[in-house]
């Protein structure tokens, strides 16, 4: 994986020092927090329900065994020994102080890692494909083109006060594990006459108007990647909207001016900078590439799995995934019990997950939009050594990509934008599907709940959505289906009124029951819904 | 509108050369006339517009109403982009800690509403060590040094 | 009645107002009305408090209770974690929120 040159660990170190200086200067009383609002929102410090949170980056979702540690000492020595992994790949945490914030940030450099850019107007961390540099179906690792643009938004001078928040996701197959088209901008690295180039996909994105994006290039050389982007970012800054928070985002931008018009100025703006030397040499992204080389993979491992256990055999079958070499599978672990908090993890977990990395997947760890942690390369014969040491600590959950595989946001609990909790349906959901044994039979079925219409749980992309509203001070869910972040990408659509908490569990469940009792062979809820619309479920619902 | 007079206590300049006399207008009264030499830029015009006209440009103030509007950055890297060499001068919400982007974008004098502390613009301006992107200032990216 | 919230500017934890002082227990938080912006501007420039706003309450056994549901988790602390809550050892505080 990337490693810090002294170039990057001196940027990240002066930022550290930059916001010390900005924090004390609030605490003095020498800026507003109308000032200083954008500035720690910029380190990732957000003012919360409870207390201060702090968001990390993750970029692209990928550490090492010493940086997970890292994590799991954050959470022990400045707040309450555990984080929250995110729908963005970062992690954040729930009770931090002010007065402690430059000091993690300080202790965060030191592993190479930091919180820059992790909210406010500006170009968010660079989120990827999980399994990149693992999956057996990829072009190429995406990663050196998530990192060369991590470098090229990192502290950018022009985008650093946009309209709002701007989010990119690159991908290398046509499986799209990434949500890419629901990013302000998705980059797919194509192949096109055995050369190498980027598809941009521009104005995608959840929140209270959910997009797609479309595609607005189909090749962009690599060599122009950066200058692609940043025509695509000015085109934004000068023309996105101001006016209304609600329509800043380039969705909105790319949708009244449409596609193709959005597409001949960005166009019309590359041309002109191919001459201001914004591209960074070609031998630069080498370098980074050499990074993300694969690790001595072991190219006699053997394909065996002994399957005698029974548990054993359902995980291997739930929650490991082909991998690109014999011998070896990407490895998932749940941060999803049943009943549990999704994506929590306390910081004794980390730990373990963390050492489990080290002894088997090569130091590598990966953090996936929902939620769950993967060991990107371990060998098929280690694989029972892992699950026993998951199982013995709780994380051993078969249930990837099922019903109880719940993304749910902090909602109410924790965020002061929330309009009602999010997680307490997600642990009611999980434990009915567990205790009513459906999760087998239900296969694949994305559930995904947010508490409120801001979409952080994704629920616009669930095969069946949630999204927690406010109705006269009381907790209300309507409920959605039909959504898919994937390669089959649609969105979500309102059954009809929406339930209370105890009804949305129930309204679940009935949807559930519709499924199983339309289904065709090798249908998933996904393909069912799509098959036989959305009359059957409102029957079923509201009879 | 800003006070131009040489006594401007809040004006820091970067620049050898001394400031224009008179008050800058409007674009449109800009492109409307030819006499003037200063012109204002509001986040809502089109710094395009000026390219033809750069050669008969001394001053050109960007006003930042709000520091959270970004728009003034990108009309300061077109102009420069373009030739443009006279002043670019940020006007309006113009605080510390943003400086620093600002003459990363071809800023070469600040004119704040409020006046800054000429020691914490120093400060700010001297805190990056390095830089990732090429931009309108004449810093070297990493990636130059990288590859020398 | 009306009562005044927000969050201690450097540990960012909740807090309300006393009619003298900040305290973390909603149950001290003083009836407000009229002067919650007064309060307010003088605290926040004081940097005592930071975000504050005044919301609705009633009282509640004795106590001010909350009358929006956000309130009232901002005033205990998370549903889902009751061991990180301000009261976790009272079995019938989720009534409370709820």
């Amino acid at each position: 994986m990337y490693l810090y040159d002294h170039y990057d660990q001196a940027m990240v170190d002066a930022r550290v020092e930059e916001f010390r200086d900005q924090a004390r200067r609030r605490l003095e009383g020498k800026l507003t927090e109308d000032q200083f609002k954008p500035l720690r929102l910029m380190n990732g410090l957000y003012l919360q329900l409870h207390a201060y949170m702090l968001r990390v980056a993750i970029p692209y979702g990928t550490l090492n065994s010493r940086q997970m540690h890292a994590l799991a000492d954050i959470a022990d020595k400045y707040d309450r020994g555990y984080g929250h992994f995110t729908t963005r790949q970062n992690i954040q945490y729930n009770w931090i102080r002010l007065q402690d914030a430059a000091d993690i940030l300080a202790d965060l450099a030191k592993v190479e890692m930091h919180a820059i850019q992790t909210s406010g107007n500006c170009i968010r961390n660079i989120s990827s494909d999980h399994f990149a540099g693992a999956a057996a179906d990829e072009l190429v690792d995406p990663r050196p083109y998530a990192e060369l643009l991590r470098q090229w938004s990192s502290f950018h001078p022009e985008f650093s006060y946009l309209p709002r928040k701007f989010k990119i996701a690159v991908i290398a197959s046509d499986t799209d594990r990434a949500a890419m088209r629901l990013h302000d901008i998705g980059i797919q690295i194509v192949e096109q006459d055995g050369e190498l180039g980027a598809a941009f996909y521009v104005g995608g994105g959840m929140g209270r108007t959910p997009m797609i994006a479309p595609c607005i290039k189909e090749f962009v050389p690599l060599d122009r990647l950066v200058t692609y982007a940043e025509a695509c970012l000015r085109v934004y800054n000068r023309e996105g909207r101001r006016d209304n928070k609600y329509k800043a985002r380039i969705k909105i931008l790319v949708h009244e001016m449409g596609a193709e018009e959005y597409a001949k100025a960005v166009d019309a703006e590359f041309e002109h900078m191919l001459d201001e030397g914004i591209e960074p040499p070609f031998a630069e992204l080498e370098r980074i590439r050499t990074f993300f080389e694969d690790p001595a993979f072991d190219q006699s491992a053997s394909e065996d799995i002994d399957r005698s256990d029974p548990d054993f055999a359902l995980w291997v079958d739930r929650n490991t995934v082909a991998h690109k070499v014999p011998g070896y599978a990407s490895a998932v672990i749940s941060l999803k019990p049943v009943g549990g908090i999704p994506g929590d993890a306390t910081s004794e977990r980390m730990r373990l997950m963390a050492d489990l990395a080290e002894e088997y997947s090569f130091d590598e760890l990966r953090v996936m939009h929902t939620q769950n942690i993967v060991l990107p390369h371990v060998r098929k014969a280690d694989l029972h050594a892992l699950w026993t040491a998951l199982e013995a600590a709780g994380l051993g959950s078969p249930n990837l990509d099922t019903v109880e595989d719940i993304i749910a946001c902090p909602g109410l609990d924790y965020c002061s934008l929330a309009n009602a909790r999010s997680i307490p349906v997600a642990q009611k959901i999980s434990e009915r599907f567990s205790a009513s044994g459906k999760t087998e039979a239900l296969g694949q079925l994305k559930l995904k709940i947010s508490g409120c219409i801001n979409a952080c749980g994704h629920h616009h992309a669930g095969h069946i959505g949630i999204l927690g509203v406010d109705r006269k001070g009381v907790e209300n869910y309507q409920l959605l289906l039909g959504g898919s972040e994937a390669e089959d990408v649609s969105l979500a659509k309102i059954t009809g009124p929406g339930f209370d908490e105890a009804g949305i569990v129930d309204a679940v469940e009935t949807a559930a029951d519709v499924y199983l009792r339309e289904r065709e062979d090798g249908e998933r809820f996904l393909d069912t819904y799509r098959r036989i619309g959305m009359t059957p479920f409102k029957e079923a619902l509201y009879g | 509108m800003a006070d131009l007079s040489s006594e401007n206590d809040r004006l820091i300049r970067y620049r050898k050369d001394d400031p224009v006399d008179h008050a800058a207008v409007t674009v449109d009264s800009f492109l409307d006339q030819s006499s003037a030499s200063a012109v204002r830029v509001e986040p809502g015009d089109d710094a395009r517009e000026l390219i033809p006209h750069l050669e008969r440009l001394a001053l050109v103030e960007v006003n930042f109403p709000s520091f959270g509007d970004g728009r003034g950055y990108s009309s300061a890297r077109l102009l420069r982009e373009a030739g443009y060499e006279g002043e670019l001068r940020a006007v309006g919400d113009v605080l510390v800690d943003q400086v620093a982007y600002m003459r990363r974008c071809g800023f070469d004098a600040f004119d704040p509403d409020a006046p800054l502390d000429q020691s914490d613009v120093e400060a700010a301006l001297s805190r990056w060590p390095e830089v990732y992107q090429s931009a309108a200032d004449a810093s070297t990216p990493i990636w130059n040094k990288r590859h020398g | 009645m009306r009562i005044l919230t927000g969050n201690d500017l450097k540990s960012g934890e909740v807090i309300w107002w006393t009619g003298s002082d900040w305290s973390l227990h909603v149950e001290d938080a003083a009836d407000v009305s009229g002067s919650e912006e007064e309060i307010a501007r003088r605290e926040e420039a004081a940097r005592r408090v930071n975000a504050s706003y005044a919301i609705d309450a009633e009282l509640h056994a004795g106590s001010p209770r909350p009358v929006h549901i956000k309130d009232r988790i901002r005033a205990l602390g998370p549903t889902v974690r009751p061991d990180l809550t301000l009261k976790p050892a009272d079995p019938d505080i989720g009534n409370w929120v709820i």
